[in-house]
């Protein structure tokens, strides 16, 4: 029930964003927002909410305070995979690693910063949560030792995975 | 000349050389990678040009196309790899 | 003044998205092809998205009431393109290495390793 009325407040306030034209909604256009929120929000109440983790405030502020940051690796990736587009310098290579990680939002969330930030791809992730990622120019001395050490992969993501979705 | 109008030329420029990728693609997945960025350069397209013509309906056509295609990118995965998802 | 801000935006977009289609040229194999065609492309793209808000917001601010709509539906875009161009690429390369394509050129591949534990 919970779930039902989480999901249709939240496909509501999107109807209510997505007809704003500059004036006040007329009655009719609330009216069959709600019905098409409550619709929409019973289809999807069991995929939409799993659990109530994303109801505490902190973890919102703690995204904010991640998107400057994870924007600016971003910024910084682009302009490196611009340098290889440009020279063809690769030296390419699949690695593993632990980031001992447990809940799904967590190792989603960090799969996805991983995508998007310099040179590295994650290719799949296995039952004990070990995430494999293609690096477009592999460093030496991560080749070393089989526990890889991700500081030179992905920096501190996994910690603010962990602080997001844990 | 409207500058969204020539920033959604140059645009449509990059969906011609990755159209090549997708022509060349030695393998299937090459030809998978061509599209997915096809798919992405056709959205910011049609954002530019609701922006040049003052059309929201093109933005709203974007957003349901930016959906869509991922739904169209993970079954042709799915396809590709077999077995169980 | 504004204009120039717009002017900013849609170059860096336009030549990020530029780049992204030329990676996808010059690459040798998928892998790295889906770098060049996942970055390049949502970041341009982003910042596309930035210039469209900013100037659909400037129209707002002049006078033009319905065209703060403009703004918001491309905000909802913007979302849509950043959660699902790297989730896409993690389902493409996944099924690429599952299909059997060899990373090129790779020093080191331990997912190859882990497969062959498993047959």
């Amino acid at each position: 029930m919970l779930a039902f009325i989480a999901s249709a407040v939240f496909c509501f306030v999107i109807w209510l964003l997505l007809t704003f034209n500059g004036r006040m909604w007329g009655t009719d256009e609330i009216v069959a927002g709600i019905v098409m929120a409550c619709i929409a929000g019973y289809i999807s109440r069991k995929i939409f909410i799993k659990d109530f983790k994303l109801a505490n405030p902190k973890r919102w502020l703690m995204i904010l305070a991640y998107l400057p940051r994870f924007f600016y690796e971003m910024a910084k990736a682009n302009f490196d995979v611009a340098y290889r587009v440009l020279t063809g310098r690769i030296k390419p290579g699949i690695v593993k690693i632990a980031p001992d990680l447990k809940s799904d939002l967590a190792i989603t969330t960090l799969a996805n910063s991983i995508t998007l930030t310099p040179g590295t791809l994650s290719v799949d992730v296995d039952e004990e949560k070990n995430l494999y990622v293609h690096w477009i120019n592999v460093k030496d001395e991560v080749l070393e030792k089989m526990p890889r050490d991700y500081k030179p992969i992905c920096s501190t993501f996994p910690e603010w995975a962990r602080r997001i979705g844990e | 000349m409207n500058p969204f109008m020539i920033a959604l030329v140059l645009v449509l420029v990059s969906v011609a050389i990755a159209i090549i990728r997708v022509l060349l693609g030695p393998t299937v997945p090459d030809r998978v990678v061509g599209l997915d960025t096809i798919n992405t350069l056709v959205i910011a397209g049609m954002l530019l040009f609701g922006a040049a013509y003052k059309e929201i309906i093109y933005v709203d056509v974007a957003i349901v196309y930016a959906l869509l295609s991922y739904i169209t990118t993970l079954y042709i995965a799915k396809y590709l790899q077999g077995g169980k998802l | 003044m504004m204009w120039e801000i717009i002017y900013i935006f849609l170059g860096i977009g336009v030549a990020f998205n530029m780049l992204g289609s030329l990676g996808l040229i010059r690459f040798p194999d998928v892998y790295t092809r889906l770098h060049a065609g996942t970055k390049c492309t949502t970041f341009g793209s982003i910042f596309i998205c930035f210039a469209i808000i900013a100037y659909g917001l400037w129209r707002w601010y002049d006078g033009e009431k319905e065209m703060i709509s403009l703004a918001i539906h491309t905000f909802f875009a913007m979302i849509a393109i950043l959660l699902t161009n790297p989730t896409g690429a993690h389902a493409i390369a996944r099924a690429a290495h599952r299909s059997g394509v060899k990373p090129a050129r790779a020093v080191v591949d331990d997912l190859e390793a882990k497969e062959g534990e498993n047959d």
